[in-house]
């Protein structure tokens, strides 16, 4: 089986859909709360120079986090 | 309980006259810019007791002529409150704060372009039932991403009246006052997505269990009690510890009844959200290539992003160091004036002195930092409004992360090398509590304009003029303004190791559209500040000038001269007290004078030294060459120098982190609501010099220097 996605792990301007976030992490609910739900369709704008934090675009807002967060979000291939 | 209630219920009844609306919205909705449309010059501030969190209520004239009222609640994403100010916005909506009337009528404020995310803390916001409007904001940037937003039909569904707007540029504002002023603001038709029944009956439990003890109303909504369970604020603003007990048990019973509860009720949420915007907006498959990205293509590019970087803090430096010089030595001047007016009007005596050396100098050094206040509040207003302040943010993050804080404390940080006043009052766009807290606490560390008079007197007295290339002396600034950093550095990282451990919250930043800037507001923000500063920590600044003149004034020595006065003075008399424990950092009493009178502010030293050895003062802080002549004359009884270079080297770095400033003082007890604080910052930065002064003069010596 291979080892899903993270969100961390895509490079810039890839795109994917949320297949799972962890649940109960106060963190991550607030990362759903601003839109990251499972089924969402992100794409990863860019990194930072110094290659954190991540900048990515969900439901047309855009929203950087660093990599800490983002790995935890796993990803399935885009449609 | 009882009494909330009777008083929010006196408004409700005596709204027809004067309804309180409340405006609400995410951060960067321009929520702000609305209300500063809106009222103007018509708005109070003041602080929710306890927090820093700002609290704005206005008023504007409807268009039948009658006084409306406006509260502009703190910008939010959800009313699962994770701070203070998403606390207070909850609060207040539900009616649970016993200072402010629960409102009549809600204003909501979306941003067109970022509609879901917008979307999902209105449909929130509607459930509680209050007559709402929904305001559209930032339409042209919607309309630049080729966005079509059905806003009849959006009305239709919701039920309530939905007004496109423009706040920058004033679109829709008549729009949205006529909607104000109707009576009858009607009340959202919007249904809770369907909540699994697990959840339902353990909610409907919950509500039972906190009306019972008054945490909220006994006719409170199912979801009302949700937002105390789900409560992240570290702090718990807002909620009665003797309720957090009953609302950790709700929460245990929510967790048992359905494991990832909040999670599922978030999801629920937006699938609602996304059908709701299936219905209503109309967008291209791909979005297209908006202004927002061609900026950001230069302005977060690897190279041009870090070049343009550079160019806008140049730009602010200058303006703060360059551009403030100018108003500074006219308000110096102006004070200056006065002064020597008052001398010459005046009959001698200690009522004139009083006056002249104790308030008028006293309010001058006040008012001496309003060009900088002015100029910094206002680029920051800008660099926000623009959406520029996100960027720099995200720039910074890492290298700000090494030390554990975030890329929003790197403006602060910055602008306190001109002035650590200004800096500490910026923090309030840091959200996270404890970065604010650290960014606070080691601010004073970089080198600020007032550590310079004393830094170039010291560098002078240090190195001989002729011998020495001026090579020398700028690299001498340089350690100086590197120790300084390092200082920051250090402390944030030691803070946040030790002194405040607990969780980091995540870094969350949101990456705002590009747009205009609306001037209006950004100086009305800018006045705001410079109204706090004058009232918060004028007032202390005042006092405490007042203090210092009267400690170096009596007692009186009758006929002596003022070097002779000073000795004998309550501050002469301190700087011989405090003269066995400062000696083994190479000071003599004289030098303790001096540490002592510039606790006013670091650039007094130089004045102060002035006097001590009766140098005629010169008004021209440049012009310090007597002084440092004399500086290298003055011997211990022994014959030995005062001021060898080590001695002056050990000044230096006492100065590099002493907290020297009652100003800054005064500014950090205001903006962190209490003395601890500011106390703290007194202790651990005047330790850590004596201790480092020490460590250089005794190492020093053992060496031979």
């Amino acid at each position: 089986m291979v080892a899903p996605l993270k969100l961390s792990e895509l490079p810039a301007g890839q795109s994917g859909v949320i297949s799972h976030i962890p649940t109960g992490r106060s963190a991550l609910t607030r990362l759903r709360e601003m839109g990251l739900v499972p089924g969402t369709r992100v794409t990863i704008i860019r990194r930072a120079p110094l290659g954190e934090p991540i900048e990515i675009s969900v439901h047309g807002s855009r929203l950087a986090m660093r990599n800490h967060e983002a790995a935890f979000i796993e990803l399935a291939a885009a449609p | 309980m009882s009494k909330r209630q009777a008083s929010s219920s006196a408004v409700a009844q005596g709204f027809s006259s004067e309804p309180l609306f409340a405006l609400i919205g995410n951060p960067n909705s321009g929520k702000t810019t609305i209300f500063n449309a809106l009222t103007g010059l018509r708005q109070k501030v003041a602080n929710y007791p306890g927090v820093t969190v700002e609290k704005k209520i206005g008023e504007c004239i409807s268009q039948h002529g009658k006084r409306l009222q406006i509260i502009d609640l703190p910008g939010a994403y959800s009313l699962n409150a994770r701070s203070p100010d998403e606390a207070v916005l909850r609060d207040v909506l539900l009616g649970r704060r016993a200072d402010t009337p629960r409102p009549d009528r809600v204003i909501c404020i979306v941003d067109a372009a970022n509609l879901e995310r917008n979307l999902y803390l209105m449909t929130q916001v509607l459930e509680l039932g209050l007559p709402t409007i929904l305001v559209l904001n930032m339409m042209d940037v919607a309309e630049d991403k080729h966005w079509r937003i059905n806003v009849e039909k959006l009305s239709g569904i919701l039920g309530i009246p939905v007004i496109p707007m423009q706040a920058n540029s004033g679109r829709g504002l008549i729009e949205l006052k006529v909607a104000m002023s109707r009576t009858d603001v009607p009340v959202p038709q919007w249904q809770s997505p369907p909540v699994p029944e697990a959840i339902r009956a353990e909610l409907s439990r919950s509500r039972d269990a906190l009306a019972q003890v008054g945490a909220v109303s006994a006719d409170a909504k199912l979801m009302e009690p949700l937002y105390l369970i789900s409560d992240h604020d570290p702090s718990h603003y807002g909620i009665a510890s003797s309720h957090l007990d009953r609302i950790f048990e709700c929460r245990k019973g929510l967790e048992r009844a359905f494991p990832g509860w909040e999670d599922e009720l978030v999801n629920a949420r937006y699938a609602a959200v996304s059908s709701l915007c299936k219905e209503v907006l109309h967008r291209p498959q791909e979005d297209g290539r908006t202004l927002t990205d061609r900026l950001d293509g230069i302005f977060l590019h690897p190279v041009w992003g870090i070049i343009s970087l550079f160019m806008v803090l140049g730009l602010l430096f200058y303006l703060m160091f360059s551009v403030a010089e100018g108003p500074m030595k006219m308000i110096e001047a102006l004070f200056g004036g006065l002064g020597g007016w008052l001398q010459g009007h005046m009959g001698e005596g200690d009522l004139r002195d009083l006056l002249v050396k104790g308030v008028i100098k006293g309010v001058g050094g006040v008012v001496i930092f309003l060009p900088q206040i002015m100029i910094l509040f206002f680029f920051i207003g800008m660099m926000e409004d623009t959406g520029y302040m996100a960027r720099i943010a995200f720039i910074m993050d890492r290298l700000m992360s090494t030390v554990g804080l975030n890329g929003k404390s790197f403006l602060p940080i910055l602008s306190s090398h001109s002035c650590a006043v200004p800096a500490i009052m910026a923090t309030r766009t840091i959200e996270s509590p404890k970065d604010r807290l650290i960014t606070i606490l080691v601010s004073p560390l970089a080198v600020c304009s007032a550590r310079v008079p004393v830094y170039i007197l010291l560098i002078a007295a240090t190195v001989s003029v002729t011998a020495v290339p001026t090579l020398t002396k700028v690299g001498f600034m340089l350690g100086l303004y590197f120790l300084g950093l390092s200082g920051v550095f250090f402390f944030a990282w030691l803070f946040n190791k030790c002194v405040m451990r607990g969780v980091n919250s995540p870094m969350i930043l949101e990456m705002p559209s590009y747009k205009r800037p609306a001037l209006k507001s950004i100086l009305l923000h800018m006045w705001e500040r410079v109204t706090l500063f004058l009232k918060r920590a004028g007032t202390v600044i005042l006092g405490l000038s007042i203090l210092i003149w009267f400690a170096s004034t009596y007692p009186k020595t009758p006929g002596a001269t003022p070097d002779q006065q000073l000795a004998n003075s309550f501050a002469g008399q301190a700087g011989h007290f405090i003269e066995p424990a400062i000696k083994p950092l190479g000071y003599d009493w004289k030098i303790g004078i001096g540490l002592i009178s510039s606790f006013a502010a670091r650039e007094v030293f130089v004045g102060t030294m002035g006097i001590v050895y009766a140098v005629d003062e010169s008004e021209d802080e440049k012009n310090i060459q007597p002084i440092r002549e004399r500086l290298r004359d003055e011997r211990w009884p022994d014959g030995r120098r005062v001021y060898t270079p080590l001695v002056c080297l050990s000044l230096m770095v006492f100065y590099a982190f002493a907290m020297q400033c009652m100003s800054t003082l005064a500014v950090v007890r205001r903006e962190t609501n209490s003395w601890k604080w500011p106390l703290f910052q007194l202790g651990y930065m005047t330790s850590t010099a004596y201790l480092l002064a020490l460590l250089v003069y005794q190492v020093g010596t053992l060496l031979g220097f």
